[in-house]
């Protein structure tokens, strides 16, 4: 094989990586219970992922421009909690509600560019703030999402399960608007080289502004369609999307900085978390090791795809 | 006009001054701060306040000054193993000290031989598999935690009643914990100022390359950031669980965001290179003061957090100044 050939195939290898552990996965899972490979196993088994999907898109976002953002778990927690307070009582409020959080989302973005502020810290404090929100609204865990919204959720969608849909659907709108767009290759740039962008003419407070609006907005689907699914919310229900999808987006190929991100890869990151928890549970392995196992496969995965970058860089 | 340059020289001082001292704004907090809940509380109980501040400071400032270390040996280096390690790591102290006061110190030890074993796996995740530390630290983590939770779910064994007394002495009105907590923050800040291992990890995280070509050994200072940084939360854990009367899986929970909002609103640079452990102890004593302070308003828990963000955001903008990360 010739090196051209050869580092083709390499650079493939390493493109495919996440959808390759994702496989694999789904397979040792069939292989143990034949069963969960049908429409309705399908749908329980990667169920849990749609919210997690949307959280992760946000992510990408934030991290398309190289920051980081550690209020996105909070903020699906308190989208969630407006879902299942304000929006079958008073859906003129929580839409305002949302609308809100969007606004501010896109006011600490304007304030990170504008002030130059590590993004850690800021996102950090906002995480306070979510979950101070939800709190208030939802002293304690309860609340009812309407009942459009949760027969949404449960709604039987034709030839595919849901997750299939919502995956594609994700992976699509995501690749559109980071990968395609005129605006997604001004965010990348941004994360890439901001002065470069500067130069250009671009007021960079007015795109990282959006970039944040945009993640707010993903940040608000993700809390819908969570509170779509258990019907009732709680302040912490999502306090854990923060660390699983920043791991979702580096799993399918994001970089946490320069401006890398893969939408597509992405969305299998996120399904490969979810899959990666509940894995366990058809092996047979005691539930300890859960949260251990998907520590492990993130190790196995990212451990690969650092000796393909080594084999990249032989051939 | 002789009066406005005069002033203005005073202005440059001042600038200097602060700028030699990254640490003055979250002091200034925790003074008001402190003020504050004295005010509210009509002045009772001012120094009973400062020593249960000092207490709980004691061991965030513990913790913190191991993340305050990752972070200055560069960008996108971070801990977010500190939870796992502190739970694990009270687990094994309980284990090893089995409620026996003969068994304290090798219980200590054994806490901060399990911290430091994690730190030696957290580096090598880092440096043999290339993994972005914050990824690598989060998995390992998890890692961790089932461990922890393998061997420390529903373990109740008691503290030795000497230890969970020394936890809650105090030496002329000053918690034994926040003389600890002292005497390691002056070893590491001697350290930072006056080995070769801190020289190396501030010219680290200012610029990797240049410390580098300059001689420095890198990776090894790296390491050393992760292994002091992960001995620390486990020897915080064991303290921990002896202050608490018992070991918990979530007793470290909550310093994952604290010790780096610590770290941050203590002064210590993002990016790296600059680290300042008198702000390790000014924001630690800032965040618990001020929830006791919103505590003290009779602000329920949703508006203490509200409060406590937008003032994390508040203390940072103003630390900041236009055009510089």
């Amino acid at each position: 094989m010739s090196p051209i050939h050869a580092k083709r195939g390499v650079q493939i290898l390493h493109d495919i990586l996440p959808a390759l552990a994702l496989a694999m996965l789904l397979a040792a899972v069939f292989w143990r219970q034949p069963r969960a490979m049908s429409y309705f196993g399908i749908n329980l088994l990667l169920n849990l992922a749609i919210p997690l999907m949307f959280a992760t898109m946000a992510q990408m976002m934030i991290l398309a421009v190289s920051d980081l953002d550690l209020s996105i778990g909070p903020f699906v927690s308190l989208t969630a909690s407006i879902g299942a307070t304000l929006l079958p009582s008073r859906p003129e409020l929580a839409v305002l509600a949302f609308a809100l959080a969007v606004a501010a989302y896109a006011l600490a973005g304007a304030l990170i560019e504008s002030r130059q502020l590590p993004s850690i810290v800021v996102t950090l404090g906002l995480s306070f703030v979510w979950l101070g929100c939800a709190v208030l609204l939802l002293p304690t865990p309860g609340g009812l999402a309407p009942e459009w919204l949760s027969s949404a959720m449960a709604y039987r969608t034709p030839w595919l399960p849901m997750p299939i849909w919502m995956a594609l659907l994700a992976a699509v709108l995501g690749h559109f608007l980071v990968t395609r767009s005129a605006f997604g290759t001004l965010v990348r740039g941004l994360g890439g080289n901001p002065t470069a962008v500067a130069r250009v003419g671009w007021s960079l407070i007015r795109v990282r502004a959006g970039v944040y609006a945009l993640a707010g907005v993903f940040g608000v689907l993700s809390g819908l369609m969570l509170v779509g699914q258990t019907t009732s919310a709680d302040p912490n229900i999502a306090s854990r999307y923060t660390l699983v999808s920043i791991a979702a987006v580096i799993l399918g190929g994001g970089k946490f900085v320069g401006g890398y991100v893969s939408p597509v890869g992405a969305v299998i990151g996120a399904l490969t978390m979810t899959l990666a928890a509940s894995f366990l549970t058809f092996l047979n392995i005691a539930p300890d090791w859960q949260v251990g196992m998907q520590g492990l496969i993130l190790i196995m995965v990212l451990g690969l795809r650092a000796a393909i970058d080594r084999l990249e860089r032989i051939a | 006009m002789k009066t406005s340059s005069a002033a203005l020289s005073n202005f440059a001082k001042w600038q200097r001054w602060r700028a030699g001292r990254p640490w003055l704004g979250s002091c200034i907090a925790a003074v008001l701060a402190w003020a504050a809940t004295v005010f509210t509380g009509q002045g009772h109980g001012s120094g009973e306040l400062l020593t249960v501040a000092l207490t709980f400071s004691a061991f965030t400032v513990l913790v913190s000054l191991g993340q305050m270390l990752v972070i200055s040996v560069g960008p996108g280096n971070a801990d977010l193993s500190i939870p796992s390690s502190i739970a694990l790591s009270g687990a094994v102290a309980m284990l090893v000290m089995d409620g026996n006061n003969a068994m304290i110190l090798p219980g200590i030890l054994a806490a901060v031989l399990v911290g430091t074993m994690v730190g030696v796996f957290n580096f090598s995740l880092i440096r043999v598999l290339s993994i972005p530390p914050i990824i690598a630290t989060l998995a390992g983590s998890l890692i961790v935690m089932s461990v922890a939770i393998s061997i420390g779910r529903g373990l109740k064994i008691k503290p030795p009643p000497v230890f969970s007394d020394l936890m809650a002495m105090r030496l002329l009105g000053i918690p034994l914990l926040a003389v600890l907590a002292l005497a390691v923050s002056v070893g590491i800040a001697i350290m930072l100022e006056r080995t070769a291992l801190g020289r190396s990890i501030e010219a680290v995280g200012q610029n990797d390359r240049a410390a580098g070509l300059a001689g420095l050994k890198v990776e090894a200072t790296r390491f050393w950031a992760y292994v002091i940084c992960a001995a620390l939360a486990g020897l915080t854990g064991a303290l921990i669980s002896g202050f608490s009367g018992g070991n918990s899986l979530d007793q470290g929970q909550e310093y994952i965001l604290l010790t780096i909002a610590v770290v941050v609103i203590g002064g210590t640079v993002v990016s790296g290179g600059a680290p300042s452990v008198p702000g390790i102890w000014s924001a630690s004593m800032f965040m618990f003061l001020l929830v006791a302070m919103l505590n003290a308003a009779g602000a329920g828990p949703g508006l203490r957090m509200l409060l406590t963000g937008l003032i994390i955001i508040a203390v940072i903008v103003a630390a900041s100044s236009p055009g510089k990360r």
